[in-house]
């Protein structure tokens, strides 16, 4: 093989790397720069000035941020996860009534913008008093990841062989049981992969909390920092140092599920 | 499909019936949590968008009655046409670019190299999972006036054109273009990677034999075998082209003036502060048809034999 070719490939890859950290660096290089420093590109640290996490996390109220997010999180993701795998097991091994065509309904909510959905929900949410509660906003996301979920457990169901769902059944096993005792302990990966996306996804929403929730101490840590960059003459460390922050835990649950993450998005879309 | 095993001889025909009907009612208990909430918080919502859209309503006095008169600002509006021609601008760099990077990069690297390859596909794929807020409020400092696009552009001589590329009337809707381009990339990359393993390497042997030089089998055998999943990169990546919102609002804002302003941002704009609902669902519902048209358009071509 030419030289040229056998490069081609690292130098592709290479390139690929520096353009997905370039900007990171500016990210890491702009947040432990002195406070009130301006926008600068990269640049060599003037010492590290770590105390801007400190403003981030408590003057800028982001501790607290992230705190409200997770309480979002800890009510989407196992409901979620739940309601999804129900779904998905009736479509799956039973004969529902009208089956194919709830499918087809629940599947048309993949190509739905949250643009068509976000203001009656917010009209609406008022009236019922649950704007401005975490509780509307977990709702509402909810409802939002079914489509996907009942999708991926449904295709993750059909993929277990029959045998088992007989031989439980001629066991006398009900469905219910059928599921927790012999389904659910072999599943323990396709569960795992879309509870991992669906902290992600629920992590990073925008436009929703956005909207549904204008109490400054109910915000989701996106959407605070959202009002953050707003804000008038804004500390550019400190700002730099909330991103951070923000990120910190959907990078975390990535890192370490890094596989489950990428085989999810992957089949997930394929299977589509 | 379950009905392949015997009925047990010693069951009555009666009862097994019975027990058959109720797991099949059953079902629908299953089902009924996801239906339900999936009802009320997505599809009712949509539809009362639906129903808005017919109405002019500020969000505070009494709804009037105006007909197709939403429907028909949209088509004629400066500024919402405005929005739609950059969302079509934004598929350009959301997806076109992406995956014609995507189908080079996976080309080039998927039947070199095998060492490593884990550690790149994670790598590439990070943009992906970051809230697209953060990504922003990243590439503002990469765009601004001291930033590394332009520290890069003096480094090597081209300083005159280094300028506040967020803030130019020509370069914004580029510059957020091109911050998709990122966050999309690494992703189109990954899924063509992993649908070249599924080619087999004797189709490639074939054709070295025949004489194909890397250019030609790149064009005559890995993109249409990708076929798959070029059609789900493209469906994926429109769907976030057209209903872009959280990265122009937080990059742009839709300026300057109204030249990064996309549907998204116009919906958010007129519903929660313009005073508009009706016009905000009547954009909103023309995006919903079009996003579906688009997906159903896609996936009807992939579907068709080459």
């Amino acid at each position: 093989m030419s030289l040229p070719r056998r490069l081609a490939a690292p130098a592709v890859l290479t390139l690929f790397l520096v353009a997905v950290f370039v900007p990171f660096l500016s990210l890491l290089s702009a947040s432990i720069q002195p406070a009130g420093t301006p926008l600068t590109g990269l640049e060599a640290p003037h010492g590290l000035h770590l105390e801007n996490f400190g403003t981030a996390w408590s003057k800028a109220g982001f501790g607290r941020l992230l705190l409200s997010s997770g309480l979002v999180a800890v009510a989407v993701v196992p409901a979620s996860v739940l309601f999804a795998t129900l779904a998905g097991y009736a479509l799956a091994t039973m004969e529902v009534p009208g089956g194919r065509k709830i499918f087809g309904y629940l599947l048309l909510g993949l190509a739905l913008p949250a643009e068509v959905t976000v203001i009656p929900l917010y009209y609406d949410l008022r009236a019922l008093g649950l704007t401005d509660t975490r509780y509307g906003l977990a709702l509402v996301e909810i409802a939002a990841f079914m489509p996907f979920g009942t999708f991926w457990m449904r295709s993750h169901f059909a993929t277990m062989p029959t045998g088992l769902i007989e031989a439980a059944r001629l066991d006398g096993a009900t469905s219910w049981s059928t599921l927790w005792r012999i389904l659910l302990p072999n599943s323990r990966p396709a569960v795992t992969t879309l509870g991992v996306l669906y902290f992600v996804w629920c992590w990073n929403q925008f436009l929703l909390p956005l909207i549904l929730i204008q109490d400054p101490a109910r915000r989701t840590a996106p959407a605070g920092l959202g009002y953050f960059t707003g804000e008038y003459n804004v500390d550019i460390p400190s700002l730099a140092a909330a991103t951070l922050i923000v990120i910190a835990p959907v990078v975390a649950i990535y890192l370490f599920f890094q596989r489950h993450f990428i085989r999810g998005v992957l089949d997930g879309a394929l299977k589509g | 499909m379950l009905d392949i095993a015997p009925a047990p001889v010693t069951a009555p025909p009666r009862a097994r019936q019975r027990r058959r009907r109720r797991r099949r009612w059953s079902g629908l208990l299953y089902l009924a949590p996801a239906l339900l909430l999936y009802t009320l918080f997505t599809v009712l919502p949509a539809l009362h968008t639906a129903y808005l859209s017919f109405f002019n309503w500020d969000g505070v006095t009494l709804p009037s009655f105006a007909g197709l008169g939403n429907y028909r600002s949209v088509v004629a509006d400066p500024e919402l046409r405005a929005a739609a021609e950059h969302a079509g601008t934004l598929i350009l760099f959301f997806s076109v670019l992406p995956i014609a990077l995507g189908l080079v990069c996976a080309a080039i690297v998927a039947r070199r190299r095998r060492r490593g390859l884990a550690v790149i596909r994670a790598v590439v794929f990070l943009p992906q999972v970051l809230p697209l807020v953060a990504v922003g409020i990243i590439w503002r400092w990469v765009y601004a006036e001291q930033g590394t696009v332009n520290q890069v552009l003096q480094a090597v001589g081209l300083g005159r054109w280094a300028q506040a590329w967020l803030g130019s009337f020509d370069w914004a809707l580029v510059a957020v273009g091109v911050v998709g381009t990122w966050v999309v990339s690494g992703l189109c990359m990954v899924l063509f990677l992993s649908g070249t393993q599924r080619i087999d390497g004797e189709i490639y042997e074939a054709s070295r034999v025949d004489g194909a030089g890397p250019v030609r089998e790149f064009l005559s055998i890995t993109v249409p075998l990708l076929r798959p999943e070029i059609a789900v990169a493209l469906s994926i990546t429109v769907i976030a082209a057209l209903s872009s919102f959280d990265l122009v609002y937080i990059t742009t804002g839709g300026g300057p003036g109204t030249t990064t302003v996309v549907p998204g941002i116009l919906i958010y704009r007129l519903a929660f502060g313009g005073g508009a609902v009706g016009l905000a669902s009547a954009l909103a519902v023309v995006l919903t048809l079009v996003i579906f048209a688009v997906v159903l358009v896609i996936t009807r071509l992939s579907r068709e034999r080459p």
